[in-house]
């Protein structure tokens, strides 16, 4: 390994103050030396031994770094078919272009709105089309990722109706349900898993938590949902996969109390899994209770419009152990990127992809359920993926098809007999649905 | 620059335009679902790729940035971020890999993590680690987790249900410790900035959870009782928690396990010069001594014979949110630690310390410095001063933007009266610093000749100040049709 060693100067290239520098400090300060400011770190405990590497140059860490980034086996180089959360849609370079802005990409929370209209007003573009795309009208600025989203969502709900009872899907994505109970354990809140056909709401429920598309990637049937919550003065709340509301219908128009997702389909790299964005909305009413930063319209002084956080008397800067949620952030850059992507795709852009994406994977699930020994395991509707009961193991199909150079599905084996969840977007194309048949269609032929 | 063109995108939108085309699919059609699952109307706007970038980009130059402007802003770290741990993070290696597959798949993405973990958990004496949480908001509740699992075991969890926490600390510390459902008992802070260990003692006992404690705390200062702190909470059975927001003070400096914490969280955001994003996405491992390893939140990195493996401890706290954290965050400080190196770390505290007590020193005559002592990497001053003549902390803080300069952290620690939290870095030169301190001598005059001027500041902003009161009555929360109103 080739080290970098300072030679005088400057100690880093990131320091820039040399030794004459902090010679001229100490003397302005009035020390003698840097151990006079430091004298309350008890002189025992100073300076650790550290065992740490030598400083690498750029030119040789750049080199290391790309060696083990290629070591990886990366989707493009593989056919890939992996959902389940995350998917691999193309994003436009524009879209990719405008979110390295230094001047986003190195600024911070707009406490300052004077000097952050920038991010502000992309926030407010960011909330406007989470908004619409999601058909309620009150979006925030942006959470952690989709999970979190949905789990501070059943946390809302509870403090909405002063109820702890959450109903969960039997089809909600057992992520999404672990995160959940990550997050409510501790505040008395239990989650009850149920079957959306005999869906019965006790009049304790806070709301009952819906995923659509669902672990199998089929449509839930979201406004019968929330006739069933609200019937007994629950909330409905859905976690969505945005894509499938290029193409269907959103949370709002089923009438849906609050809708979250993960807004990594929008124009964010998978990048093994984060940062992503959450995405929450709910109706006007219940906006007072939202988590997280929200960005509102005003005017300056001289009767401008601007934008400034606003509705912060929810957070915890402010009502500390009595916020909303502890939540500081609104994972601003990812929403940048989702908005960038969102206005580049635009309104016929989103349906063509989501169409897109429907088109590849009905094509493909028709292909492998057409396989001997294969059979489309998901009932109903579905978007962009699907369930496969396979012939072989999981393990052995996905470790056959690894062979052919194809990141097979998720496996589903716990829901179907050898099942996986396969998942296409638009970057799939025929001849690697093609070649993925074909492999499927081979594994297990010759045993 | 009120002339700017800054309309939204619904009202540049127009019928038929397009930034990208979507290719026909290459695959026999299936009809579509039936119309009553598909939705009508998608309002998103219409507009070419030129447009796009235009408007972006005059965004971002409303933006005052740390590529750009000198940004002082305490507690935050907002030094500079060095530009190979983006291009790092955005190998397709690393950007495009799937975080659902196999774990021999991606095994240089695992070995990254892995080293992350070792090396945060070396450079604060906390060697067990998981990078997941997602902010040091998550790394907090993470660290709360914990320590409510821990007491569990011991058949206490019942008994102890409060947090300790002193009244300097950051809001999301006692938000975190309701979200753990623990009661918040605050401690309050001495005469010198400090703990009252007088009140502590008092305070803490066998209901005691946790102690959080930030260190250094939020006025800068280092806690000169630091061993005592965590011995008085040991002896009653707490855990003492770290919040390593400040921990740019210490790289080399003290390991934070050394001083007898037991959870810490880091921010990668500061003080591994991630970028902050506008507001994210940080970054905040949780760090442990290795008797608590077995609660960590899942997943961690694991490595048996050169393998390594996404893992589950023993007695894990659950998921905290989709995958396995940050990694495009994780990679980028991986890439920082890499390229400053041990000497590099060590200089970091060093230059961050000296940087914030001369500017201290130099600003002392013209503003009140909160708690008159050598402070470590940031400085609390106030302008309680100036207050006699109406000037404002918050007038300081525009007239900042009117030089060029982003403001301080303003009315925090809520024990400072007109607080001005500035933290310099280490990545600021002499010559920086000067002027900064030339620009608040300035207007530490204009205060006192001309408040006025402090009053309307800024004056050659995107905005003037801006009506926040009307925003929270009125909220407007989106775009709407102006025109059709």
């Amino acid at each position: 390994m080739t080290t970098a060693k300072s030679s005088g100067g400057s100690p880093s290239t990131f320091i820039p103050n040399t030794d004459d520098d902090q010679r001229a400090m100490l003397d302005a300060i009035g020390v003698a030396d840097f151990e006079e400011l430091i004298t309350d770190v008890p002189e025992s405990h100073r300076y650790p031994a550290l065992n740490l590497p030598e400083a690498a140059h750029e030119m040789s860490l750049a080199a290391e770094m790309a060696g083990l980034a290629a070591s990886n086996f990366v989707p493009g180089d593989y056919a890939c078919f992996l959902g389940s959360g995350a998917y691999r849609h193309y994003v436009p370079a524009v879209a990719r272009k405008v979110a390295n802005r230094g001047e986003f990409m190195t600024s911070y929370t707009p406490y300052q709105p004077e000097v952050a209209q920038g991010s502000l007003q992309v926030a407010f573009e960011f909330q406007t089309m989470v908004s619409h795309l999601m058909g309620l009208p009150v979006a925030n600025a942006g959470m952690y990722d989709g999970p979190t989203a949905f789990a501070e969502a059943a946390l809302m709900a509870a403090r909405l109706t002063k109820r702890t009872k959450v109903i969960a899907l039997d089809t909600v994505d057992e992520r999404n349900i672990e995160v959940s109970r990550s997050y409510s354990h501790y505040q008395g809140i239990e989650i009850v898993r149920a079957s959306a056909s005999d869906l019965s709401v006790p009049d304790d429920a806070a709301c009952v938590m819906v995923q659509s598309p669902n672990v199998n990637g089929v449509i839930e049937d979201m406004a019968a949902i929330s006739t069933a919550a609200h019937a007994s003065g629950a909330l409905a709340v859905a976690s969505v996969n945005p894509m499938s509301l290029g193409m269907f219908k959103s949370p709002g128009e089923c009438d849906v109390d609050i809708a979250t997702g993960e807004g990594q389909p929008l124009g964010v790299p998978l990048g093994f899994g984060g940062p992503y964005v959450g995405l929450f909305t709910c109706k006007d009413e219940l906006k007072r209770q939202l988590p997280g930063r929200i960005v509102g319209k005003t005017t300056d002084t001289n009767g401008e419009t601007g934008y400034v956080l606003t509705l912060q008397t929810r957070e915890q800067h402010i009502r500390r152990e009595r916020a909303t949620s502890n939540i500081c952030t609104s994972t601003q850059l990812i929403a940048l990127m989702v908005a960038a992507y969102l206005a580049t795709l635009g309104k016929q852009g989103l349906r063509e992809t989501a169409e897109l994406c429907y088109q590849k994977a009905h094509y493909a699930a028709s292909q492998i359920d057409a396989l001997d020994g294969y059979s489309l395991a998901s009932e109903g509707t579905f978007f962009n993926e699907f369930v496969i009961s396979c012939r072989e193991s999981v393990q052995t199909t996905l470790g056959a098809l690894i062979e052919h150079k194809i990141i097979g599905g998720t496996d589903a084996s716990e829901r179907a007999p050898n099942g996986i969840v396969f998942a296409l977007t638009e970057q799939n194309s025929r001849a690697e649905i093609d070649r993925l048949v074909a492999a499927l269609g081979e594994i297990g032929s010759t045993s | 620059m009120a002339s700017m063109d800054r309309r939204l995108l619904m009202d540049r939108s127009v019928a038929g335009r397009r930034a990208v085309t979507v290719p026909e699919a290459d695959v026999p059609l299936t009809p579509l679902p039936d119309a009553e699952l598909l939705r009508d109307d998608l309002q998103l706007p219409e507009i070419t790729e030129g447009e796009v970038v235009r408007y972006f980009s005059l965004l971002s130059q409303l933006n005052f940035s740390v590529d750009t402007q000198y940004y002082p802003l305490g507690s935050c770290t907002m030094k500079y971020n060095p530009k190979l741990n983006d291009e790092v993070a955005s190998l397709p290696g690393f950007s495009e890999i799937h975080p659902l597959q196999s774990d021999e798949s991606v095994q240089g993405a695992l070995q990254v993590l892995h080293e992350l973990q070792d090396m945060l958990g070396e450079i604060t004496g906390l060697p067990a680690v998981s990078v997941g949480p997602l902010a040091g908001a998550q790394g907090e509740f993470a660290g709360l987790l914990i320590a409510r699992a821990f007491h569990k075991e011991r058949g206490e969890d019942e008994k102890r249900n409060v947090a300790l926490i002193p009244d300097s600390a950051h809001g999301t510390n006692p938000a975190s410790a309701a979200m753990t459902g623990l009661d918040v008992v605050t401690v309050p802070s001495d005469e010198h900035g400090n703990v009252s260990v007088e009140d502590l003692r008092r305070l803490a006992d066998e209901h005691t959870s946790i102690f959080m404690l930030t260190i250094p705390n939020t006025v800068g200062l280092f806690e000169p009782n630091i061993l005592e702190i965590t011995k008085i909470i040991h002896d009653v059975g707490g855990l003492v928690y770290a919040d390593g927001a400040n921990l740019n003070a210490l790289l080399g400096l003290a390991k934070l396990g050394d001083l007898g914490f037991d959870i810490a969280h880091s921010n990668l955001h500061k003080t591994f010069s991630t970028p902050h994003g506008g507001g994210g996405p940080g970054s905040g491992p949780v760090l442990v001594t290795e008797d608590l390893a077995k609660y960590l939140p899942t997943p961690v990195v694991g490595e048996h014979n050169g393998k390594f493996s996404l893992v589950s401890p023993a007695r894990t706290v659950g998921r905290l949110n989709g995958f396995q954290g940050s990694f495009g965050i994780a990679v980028r400080a991986y890439t920082y630690i890499r390229l400053m190196g041990l000497e590099g770390i060590k200089a970091i505290s060093l230059n961050a310390i000296i940087n914030a007590n001369y500017l201290q020193s130099q600003l002392k005559d013209d503003f009140d410095v909160a708690y008159d002592r050598y402070c470590m990497h940031e400085t609390v001053m106030s302008a309680r001063r100036q207050k006699a003549n109406g000037v404002s902390a918050l007038d300081v803080a525009k007239r900042l933007i009117d030089y060029g300069i982003h403001p301080p952290t303003m009315y925090f620690p809520l024990i400072v009266p007109e607080a001005l939290m500035i933290e310099p870095t280490e990545t600021e030169s002499k010559e920086t610093l000067d002027a900064f301190i030339a620009v608040m001598k300035t207007i530490a005059v204009e205060a006192q000749d001309s408040p006025e001027l402090l009053h309307e500041a800024p004056h050659n902003a995107a905005n003037t100040r801006l009506d926040e009161a009307i925003a929270a009555r009125k909220p407007v929360l989106r775009w709407t049709n102006e025109a059709a109103d």
